[in-house]
C-alpha cells in the first residue's frame, strides 16, 4: 500500500476505496465522481458541469458570458475581454468528453441582456459550433431573462428530466429532485495555515446546486445562510480540485 | 542633504519667505500660488504649517499659508484653487489631484518654488514615481520653477539630484545643486541589555516592557518606535498595564482615525505627553524639540532607517540624540549590534533608485487627460524628463496610452467604451465627467490590505466551542489574508498571547485565550514588513562568523552561538549553512541566507518545487528574515549522503529559470502584486461613485482576472507591471539572484540527528504562504478523509 501524503492519514487510494464502500459512490480513480440525486445518476464533471448519462444530457450553469464587456460598458473597468472564450473552452472540453445529445444552460448564461450583442464574432461562431447537432436549451436566469433569441438553441423557464426539475433559482423545498444554479457555491477548506477556496456542487441527495462556470463569476461560500435555507438538513459539497472532484462535509468547510 | 535635526525644513522655506515679503504692492494683485511644499505625511504638513506660523506672525509678513490633505473639507479645497494661498503644504496624492484639475494651468502658472520634504523616504516607493510625474508636469506649467529637495543623508545623493530636475536627452544627466550639512552631534546609542537570555523567536519584546517603562519615567519625552501596528497596540497596552504613575502615554499609527491622530500630535506639540508608541507614521521629520529619548523596539532592519529614527530625539544639531535599541529575540540582538556598528561608522544603506512603475504611469496619463487635452508626443517628452521614467520607450508609452484608452487588449473589444479618445486635432481627451470623477476617487498608490478586528470572546463553560461574542475587547486587527487561513480551533500568537480562533462573525475574528502552555499551531504574522537590508544582513553574517565579535554582544547570545558551533557549525561570512535533520515523523531542511523574509519566501517556493521533483515530498515551509525551514516526508539527509552534489544542485542558480516563471504564474504573492497594480492602474476601482463600500466583498476577484489574462495575453501591460514589482517587491527576486551567485560552491551542509539552536529560530517562525506537494488537492483530500471518518463512525 502506498504511503499517504501526511503522517497518520490514509492514502488517497484507501480513502477512495472506503468512500466507495461507504456508499458515497465516489468511484475509484475517477476524476469525475458519480452520485445519486433523487434516484437519478449524475456524473459531476471536473469542469463544473453535470453529465446525465441516462438522458445523454450535459447541464452547465451560470456561464455569465460577456461579464467582462458588461463591466466595460457600465463602469469603464476594462477587464480582459477573454472571459467568454475561456468559459466556452471549458464547456467545449466537457462536450468533447461526453458528446451529449442535449446541453442545458441553467440560466444566467449571459451576464446581462445586451451580452449577445457584444459578443465577438469568433465567440459567436464557437457557440454555434457547440450547438451543432444537439438539442440546446437556454433556461432563463435572473441576469438574462430578457435574452430570448439570437444565439441559437431554444428557450425555457424550466425543464423536467426523469425525476429532476432543472431551473435557475432553487425553488421552495422540492417535492421531487431539483437541479439549480444561481447561488454560485464555493467551499473553503482551511488547514495548517493555508486556505483553499474552490467552486463546488452542493447537494443533500434531493436537491443539487451547481457551481458557476463563468470565468469571471464570483462565488458565495456554502456556509452562507442562503445554503442553510436551501438545505435545512445539511449537505455535502463536491469541490472542484485541480485534478479531481473532492467530497467535503459541511463540518470541514470554513466560512469566509 | 543634512542629518536629521539640522533644521533643513525651515531653511527650505527661507528663499520663499524672503521673496514673498519683498514683493511690492501685493494687495492689488490676484492671489497666486508661490510655493508648494510636499510631504509624505499629512501630519508633517500640518506640523510645518504650525512651525511657519511663528516666524510669519513674528515678523508680521504678508504671507498666507494653508495645508491641503485628504482631511481638508471640499469647500476649502475648492477655494484653494480659486483663491490660492501663497504657500500650500500638501501630500503627493493631493498634488496629483491638483495637476489633474481643469484649472491646473492657471493655478501653477505663477509657481516659483517646490519643496519636497523627506525626499529620501518618498523616492523609494510608487508614491515617489507618482510625485516625479507631477513634478515633470509642474516644470512644464511653470518653466524656471525652482525645486528644492530636503533629504536625510543617503548612500547615492546623485539619484536624488536627478529626481529634482528635468532630465534631458543629453549624455550627462542634469543634476540639482547639492548642499550638504555635515556632522551633527554623535548619537548616544545603546542596545538594551536585560542581562538575561532573550527568547529565540518572537518580536514583541515582552521581556523588555518594564525596562522601557523605567526609561520613560527617567526622561522628559520618549518616542517608542515599533515595526508594525500590531506591535504598537501591544506595546501600548503593556506600557499602560505597568503605568502605575499614570504617565500620559499615547499611541500613533496609520489605522487610527484622523481625529485621534490629530489629538495625539497636538498633545505632543504642547509638551503634554511623556511617551508616544508609534510606527513608521512618525518616522519622518515632525519637529518635537522636547523628545529626549528614542526607543526602537524590534529589529532595526536597516542602518539608514534606524539613524533617521534616532534623529527624532533632540532635534537639535548640537546635542547628541539618545536612543536605545530593544531586540525582541536573539537574532534581533545580532541585528541591533550590526546597526550599532553601522551608526558608529555613519554607513548608509538606503535603497537604489526606482524604475518608474507602469501602473502609476497609467494613472498619471488618465489624470493628464482629466486636466486638459494632451498631445501624446509632448506628454511623452514631459514624462521621460522625470528621472524614474527616463528610460521609458515610446513603444511602452504607446502601450500605456492604449491601456488607459481601452484596456490595451489585442482583442479590440472596448473601442466604443474608450476612457480617453483622440480627436481629429490629434489630441487625447477624457471621455466624460464621470470618467474624470472616477479618476479623482481612485488616485494614489497606496493599496491597503483589508483587515478584520480580533475580538476576545468568552468560552461558555461546559459548552466548548461556543463563544459569547461582543463581550470582550478588541485586541487589534489582522489582515484578511491571514484570517482566511484560520480554521476554528487553530491557535496562534497575537498581541503576545496564544489565542484560539473560534470563528468569524461579520467583520470580526472571534478568539478565546488558549489554555496556558499551548503552542501556537499557526504562526502569527507579527514580523516586520520591511525586510532586513542587504547591508545589515552582511554585517550580521560577519558577526556570526567571527567569535571575537561575540565579546561585544550580551553574553546570552554568545552562549547561543557557542551552542550552535558545538551542535552543528557556524557559517563563514560568505557561506550558506544548510542543515537537515529528522523531527517527529518528518524531515527538515533549514538554510540561513540572511536575505530578508521576502527573498526567503521566494526561495522557499522554488526549493519546494525542486524537492517535489526530487521525490522528497515537501509539505510546507516557513521563512523569516534570517532563514527558511522546509519540511518533508522523505529523508533528505539520506539522499544527501547518497548523492553528495544533491544539496549544491538544489541551490543552483538555474533555480531562477523556468521554475521561477512557472511559480510566478501561480503564486499567491504574484496575485497580490497583480492586484495592487490593477488597482493603481484603474483596472479595478477602489471606489465607484454611488457605490457603497462592501467591506470584504469585492465585485470581481483580481485572481480570476489574473488567471484569464496570463493565459490569453501574457504580455499585457499590467502583467509586465506586476513582474517588474516582483523583482524588488513582495518577491525580491533580484536579491535572491545575488544571493544564489554568492553561495555557489560555498554551501556548508550538516546532516544532524536533531534540530540545532540556529534552526530552532526559524522553525518557530512563520510562512504566510506555503506550498504542498500536490498543492490545493492535498488539503482537499485531507478534508475529504475527515468526511469519510465521520461516515464510517
Amino acid at each position: 500500500m502506498s504511503r499517504g501524503p501526511h503522517d497518520g492519514s490514509p492514502s488517497p487510494d484507501a480513502i477512495e476505496d472506503a468512500l466507495v464502500a461507504a456508499g458515497l459512490r465516489l468511484e475509484k480513480t475517477q476524476k469525475h465522481p458519480t452520485i445519486t440525486v433523487a434516484g437519478e445518476v449524475l456524473t459531476l464533471d471536473l469542469c463544473g458541469g453535470i453529465w446525465l448519462e441516462a438522458h445523454r444530457t450535459l447541464i452547465v450553469s451560470d456561464l455569465h458570458l460577456e461579464k467582462g464587456s458588461a463591466f466595460a460598458a457600465r463602469s469603464g473597468q476594462f477587464l480582459p475581454p477573454y472571459d467568454t472564450r475561456e468559459t466556452l473552452a471549458c464547456l467545449h472540453e466537457a462536450i468533447v468528453r461526453h458528446d451529449p445529445a442535449r446541453v442545458v444552460a441553467l440560466g444566467d448564461s449571459f451576464h446581462d441582456a445586451r451580452g449577445p450583442e457584444r459578443m465577438e464574432p469568433g465567440d459567436r461562431a464557437m457557440v454555434a459550433a457547440l450547438q451543432e447537432g444537439r438539442d440546446w436549451v437556454w433556461i432563463a436566469g435572473n441576469h438574462d431573462a430578457a435574452v430570448q433569441e439570437g444565439v441559437g438553441g431554444r428557450y425555457a423557464e424550466a425543464l423536467t428530466l426523469g425525476n429532476l426539475v432543472l431551473r435557475h433559482e432553487p425553488g421552495p423545498a422540492p417535492s421531487s429532485g431539483e437541479i439549480a444554479g444561481h447561488l454560485h457555491p464555493c467551499g473553503k477548506v482551511a488547514a495548517r495555515g493555508r486556505a483553499v477556496r474552490r467552486r463546488c456542487f452542493v447537494t443533500d441527495g434531493q436537491r443539487l446546486i451547481m457551481p458557476a462556470l463563468g470565468a469571471f463569476a464570483g462565488g458565495l461560500n456554502v456556509r452562507d445562510k442562503a445554503f442553510d435555507a436551501a438545505f435545512p438538513k445539511g449537505f455535502t459539497a463536491y469541490l472542484l480540485g485541480d485534478g479531481r472532484v473532492f467530497a467535503i462535509g459541511r463540518a470541514q468547510l470554513a466560512r469566509d | 542633504m543634512a542629518p536629521t535635526g539640522a533644521g533643513k525644513t525651515l531653511a527650505g522655506f527661507l528663499p520663499s519667505l524672503v521673496a514673498l515679503s519683498e514683493r511690492g504692492g501685493g494687495k492689488a494683485k490676484k492671489p497666486a500660488l508661490h510655493t508648494l511644499y510636499v510631504s509624505p505625511l499629512k501630519a508633517l504638513a500640518v506640523d510645518i504649517a504650525r512651525n511657519l506660523d511663528a516666524p510669519i506672525e513674528g515678523m508680521d509678513l504678508p504671507v498666507r499659508v494653508e495645508t491641503r490633505t485628504g482631511d481638508t473639507p471640499s469647500h476649502k479645497r475648492a477655494r484653494q484653487v480659486s483663491r490660492p494661498p501663497d504657500i500650500l503644504l500638501t501630500t503627493p496624492e493631493q498634488l496629483s489631484l491638483l495637476i489633474a484639475h481643469r484649472e491646473a494651468a492657471d493655478l501653477f502658472a505663477g509657481l516659483r518654488c517646490v519643496i519636497l520634504d523627506e525626499l529620501h523616504a518618498l523616492v523609494t516607493s510608487k508614491r515617489g514615481d507618482l510625485l516625479s510625474l507631477a513634478m515633470a508636469r509642474l516644470h512644464t506649467l511653470s518653466p524656471g520653477l525652482v525645486s528644492i529637495g530636503l533629504s536625510a543623508t543617503v548612500r547615492e545623493p546623485d539619484e536624488l539630484r536627478r529626481y529634482l530636475v528635468p532630465q534631458g536627452r543629453a549624455e550627462a544627466a542634469p543634476l540639482a545643486d547639492l548642499v550638504v550639512v555635515a556632522g551633527g552631534a554623535r548619537a548616544d546609542l545603546r542596545m538594551l541589555d536585560l542581562g538575561r537570555p532573550l527568547p529565540i523567536s518572537g518580536h514583541t519584546a515582552w521581556h523588555s516592557m518594564e525596562a522601557i517603562y523605567d526609561l520613560i519615567k527617567e526622561h522628559r519625552t520618549t518616542l517608542v518606535f515599533v515595526n508594525t501596528r500590531l506591535q504598537a497596540e501591544y506595546t501600548f497596552q503593556e506600557l499602560w498595564r505597568l503605568n502605575e504613575d499614570t504617565l500620559p502615554i499615547a499611541i500613533h499609527h496609520g489605522s487610527l482615525d484622523a481625529a485621534q491622530r490629530r489629538r495625539v500630535e497636538a498633545a505632543m506639540a504642547s509638551g503634554g505627553l511623556r511617551a508616544i508608541v508609534c510606527t513608521a507614521t512618525l518616522d519622518l521629520g515632525i519637529d518635537w524639540g522636547d523628545v529626549d529619548l528614542v526607543v526602537n523596539v524590534g529589529a532595526p532592519k536597516g542602518a539608514s532607517r534606524i539613524m533617521q529614527r534616532i534623529g527624532r530625539a533632540n532635534h537639535r544639531m548640537d546635542e547628541p540624540s539618545k536612543a536605545y535599541l530593544v531586540p525582541g529575540n536573539r537574532f534581533e540582538m545580532l541585528e541591533c549590534q550590526a546597526a550599532l556598528d553601522a551608526v558608529e561608522e555613519a554607513a548608509q544603506d538606503t535603497p537604489d533608485a526606482r524604475v518608474g512603475a507602469l501602473d502609476v504611469l497609467a494613472q498619471h496619463v488618465l489624470g493628464m487627460a482629466c486636466a486638459d487635452a494632451f498631445d501624446a508626443s509632448a506628454l511623452y517628452d514631459e514624462i521621460v524628463s522625470a528621472s524614474p521614467y527616463a528610460g521609458l520607450t515610446w513603444e511602452r508609452f504607446e502601450q500605456v496610452i492604449d491601456y488607459v484608452a481601452t484596456g490595451g487588449y489585442a482583442l479590440r473589444a472596448y473601442e466604443r467604451f474608450a476612457k480617453i479618445l483622440r480627436g481629429p486635432d490629434g489630441l487625447w481627451r477624457v471621455r466624460d465627467a464621470r470618467t474624470a470623477q472616477n479618476y479623482r476617487m481612485n488616485v494614489g498608490t497606496i493599496v491597503e490590505a483589508a483587515r478584520v478586528k480580533v475580538r476576545l470572546g468568552r468560552s461558555l463553560r461546559g459548552k466548548p466551542g461556543t463563544v459569547l461574542p461582543k463581550t470582550g475587547r478588541v485586541l487589534g486587527e489582522i489582515e484578511d489574508e491571514f484570517a482566511d487561513t484560520l480554521t476554528p480551533g487553530d491557535t496562534f500568537l497575537f498581541a503576545g498571547e496564544t489565542l484560539r480562533f473560534e470563528g468569524l462573525a461579520e467583520d470580526e475574528a472571534l478568539v478565546t485565550r488558549a489554555p496556558p502552555g499551548t503552542d501556537p499551531a499557526i504562526p502569527s504574522y507579527a514580523g516586520s514588513k520591511f525586510p532586513l537590508s542587504t547591508f545589515l544582513a552582511a554585517r550580521v553574517r560577519a558577526i556570526i562568523a567571527d567569535p571575537f565579535e561575540w565579546d561585544r554582544l550580551p553574553t546570552s547570545i554568545g552562549d547561543y552561538l557557542v551552542q550552535q558551533r558545538r551542535r552543528s557549525v557556524l557559517p563563514g561570512e560568505r557561506d550558506l549553512l544548510v542543515e537537515t535533520f529528522p523531527r517527529g515523523k518528518r524531515h527538515y531542511l533549514t538554510a540561513f541566507p540572511f536575505e530578508g523574509r521576502l527573498a526567503h519566501q521566494t526561495l522557499g517556493m522554488l526549493l519546494t518545487r525542486r524537492l517535489e521533483r526530487a521525490g522528497l515530498r515537501p509539505l510546507g515551509f516557513a521563512a523569516n528574515d534570517y532563514g527558511i525551514a522546509i519540511w518533508m516526508t522523505r529523508d533528505i539527509s539520506e539522499r544527501a549522503a547518497f548523492d553528495p552534489d544533491f544539496i549544491g544542485e538544489l541551490f543552483g542558480e538555474d533555480m531562477l529559470g523556468d521554475d521561477l516563471e512557472a511559480w510566478l504564474d501561480e503564486s499567491a504573492m504574484m496575485k497580490r502584486t497583480f492586484r495592487q497594480c490593477a488597482v493603481i492602474a484603474g483596472l479595478i476601482e477602489r471606489h465607484h461613485p454611488g457605490q457603497k463600500k462592501t467591506g470584504r466583498q469585492v465585485t470581481i476577484s483580481t485572481d480570476l482576472i489574473f488567471d484569464v489574462l496570463r493565459k490569453h495575453e501574457p504580455d499585457h501591460l499590467l502583467l509586465a507591471a506586476a513582474r517588474q514589482d516582483a523583482a524588488t517587491g513582495l518577491l525580491d527576486v533580484r536579491r535572491l539572484g545575488v544571493m544564489l551567485e554568492r553561495i555557489q560552491g560555498r554551501i556548508i551542509h550538516r546532516a544532524l540527528d536533531r534540530v540545532s539552536p540556529l534552526s530552532v529560530s526559524v522553525m518557530l517562525e512563520i510562512g504566510r504562504e506555503r506550498v504542498y506537494g500536490e498543492g490545493a488537492d492535498e488539503i482537499l483530500a485531507e478534508a475529504e478523509a475527515e468526511l469519510l471518518q465521520e461516515a464510517l463512525a
